[in-house]
């Protein structure tokens, strides 16, 4: 077995479901394996077309990939740019994963491969896209090639004809900040993967001019699940607000992580109930915010209750024996690291956050330089929405999170002490080449 | 192009390289952060329009736009952009 597959686990936390089927299996399935366990593809006679978006209306599904926003609005105005130019859309399912703690997207193109490709030939005959793509990170980390070599075979097992849409499988640099649509659709087009100065959106031109759809990668399973078992069965899950069941990566404390099946609405405490004591939850990812203990102890997984959105689905809980400074400090260093470096702000700004943070994790420093968090403030509020891209912006409310929530233990640094023994690093923090 | 509808100062925050001129230019409506980078605060007033479009015109880096003003751009606004002007 790979690395990936030892260290991540599938949990069942909301058993009660329409269907048996709707949750991930517990290894990888074929083709045939896969349409025994969730059944056929409903073909397209049985989904006429206008069909499929107005279950994916009924059922309220939102973007899974951090930014939440209403998957029917996308397809309307995709659609909609498509006519008025007169032009076939494209589709992108987004499985690069930028954010290094978060195993989602490798779980679900792993365990259900045909489950991601079913919902892009939904979306492909929905959209009569003449380009469907499926975006994977290179190298991503069941050893060299090896994601992508399964999504080759698998995508070799399928019937193109019966399809009636060909996917091609795109292999591109897992940056952190590759993972949003214009940079993903800019380096699909053999571009740099920076951010530009666009003046239209992806959904109005995107891979190669057309009017294009990019959706992470779970957001186009909910599809597939969808149009088999209904959009009652996915507002069976979840909130009225947030339907739908939705997959997290939980690390609880020092134990292995874990790819963890429910919902908006369940409780966050079950999720983390083998961490052991600790002192704070980081929820959404490394654009996200801490919240301290006790409010997660509560908390449902809610926007509303965690004051964040729920984001790409990271959860993961800091043991009250890690300086949560110091983490703090290694993610921004890691984040200022990722900054594409074209905009003046975020380039200058959070290099200079990460490096005051690191020296407030330090108590030595921390206790003879008082004016550091006054510092880090300011600088925040120079780096905030300043920026192409909302990598400046998702970094400073990380930070702002941190001052909020560790404040306790800043106040200990300043006077010299560090309540967290062990200063290694709980989260990932990958260093990457970068790209030219 | 209507020249009485309120406009925005916008950076193209790519092309921007911090040389400043915007900031001269408009005094009142572009101040520069720590490492010199323009912190633009709309809408523009009626009389600085001319100047801003000078300073448009003269950015060496051709990084500044004029837009429509903030709340007519419903589509790409961003909550923090609003939350920005009092950053400095």
């Amino acid at each position: 077995m790979t690395a990936t597959a030892d260290r991540t686990e599938t949990v069942v936390i909301r058993p009660q479901q329409a269907r048996e089927n709707g949750v991930l299996p517990s290894r990888p399935l074929d083709h045939a394996e896969h349409r025994a366990y969730y059944g056929v593809l409903p073909d397209p006679d049985r989904l006429p077309l206008g069909e499929l978006a107005s279950m994916i209306g009924d059922a309220g599904v939102r973007g899974r990939g951090g930014a939440g926003f209403p998957l029917y609005r996308k397809l309307v105005s995709v659609s909609g740019a498509a006519r008025a130019r007169r032009i076939a859309p494209a589709i992108v399912a987004n499985g690069c994963e930028g954010e290094p703690a978060s195993h989602k997207d490798k779980h679900l193109l792993r365990l259900a491969p045909h489950l991601v490709l079913d919902g892009l030939v939904l979306l492909g005959r929905e959209l009569r896209a003449t380009r469907a793509v499926l975006a994977v990170e290179t190298g991503a980390p069941n050893g060299p090639g090896d994601l992508v070599r399964r999504l080759r075979e698998a995508l070799n097992e399928r019937d193109v004809r019966q399809d009636g849409v060909s996917i091609e499988l795109a292999e591109v640099p897992g940056r952190f900040i590759a993972g949003e649509s214009a940079k993903l659709v800019s380096t699909l087009d053999g571009g740099s993967g920076m951010p530009s100065h666009s003046e239209r959106p992806v959904r109005e031109r995107g891979v190669g001019g057309a009017p294009t759809l990019v959706q992470n990668v779970e957001t186009v399973v909910q599809v597939a699940l969808i149009a088999r078992y209904g959009a009652d069965w996915f507002r069976g899950y979840g909130t009225a607000a947030e339907p739908g069941p939705q997959l997290f990566t939980v690390y609880p404390g020092r134990r292995r992580p874990r790819v963890v099946h429910s919902a908006a609405g369940a409780a966050l405490a079950p999720l983390i109930a083998d961490a052991g004591p600790i002192d704070a939850v980081l929820v959404g990812g490394y654009h996200g915010s801490w919240i301290p203990a006790p409010l997660a102890r509560h908390a449902r997984l809610t926007e509303a209750d965690l004051g964040v959105p729920l984001g790409a689905g990271l959860i993961a809980a800091l043991p009250a024996d890690r300086c949560g400074l110091a983490e703090t400090a290694h993610i921004v260093r890691y984040l200022a690291l990722e900054s594409a470096g074209q905009c003046g702000p975020c380039l200058n700004g959070l290099p200079r956050i990460a490096a005051a943070l690191e020296q407030l994790a330090d108590p030595r420093q921390a206790a003879r330089d008082l004016g550091l968090i006054e510092q880090v403030e300011r600088w925040c509020g120079m780096v905030e929405g300043r920026g192409l891209c909302h990598h400046p912006d998702g970094s400073v409310r990380l930070v702002r999170s941190a001052l909020m929530t560790f404040r306790t233990e800043i106040a200990a640094h300043r006077a010299g002490v560090c309540t967290g023994g062990d200063r290694r690093p709980l989260l990932p923090a990958p260093a990457r080449e970068p790209v030219r | 192009m209507r020249d009485h509808a309120p406009r925005d100062l916008a950076v193209d925050w790519a092309a921007c390289q911090g040389h400043g001129l915007c900031a001269e230019l408009l005094p009142d409506h572009v101040t520069l952060d720590d490492w010199g980078y323009p912190i633009v605060s709309g809408p523009l007033s009626a009389a600085a329009a001319k100047r801003a479009r000078r300073a448009v015109a003269d950015c060496p880096a051709l990084a500044l736009r004029l837009k429509a003003a903030e709340h007519q751009v419903t589509n790409r606004s961003n909550p923090a952009t609003a939350r920005s002007a009092h950053s400095g």
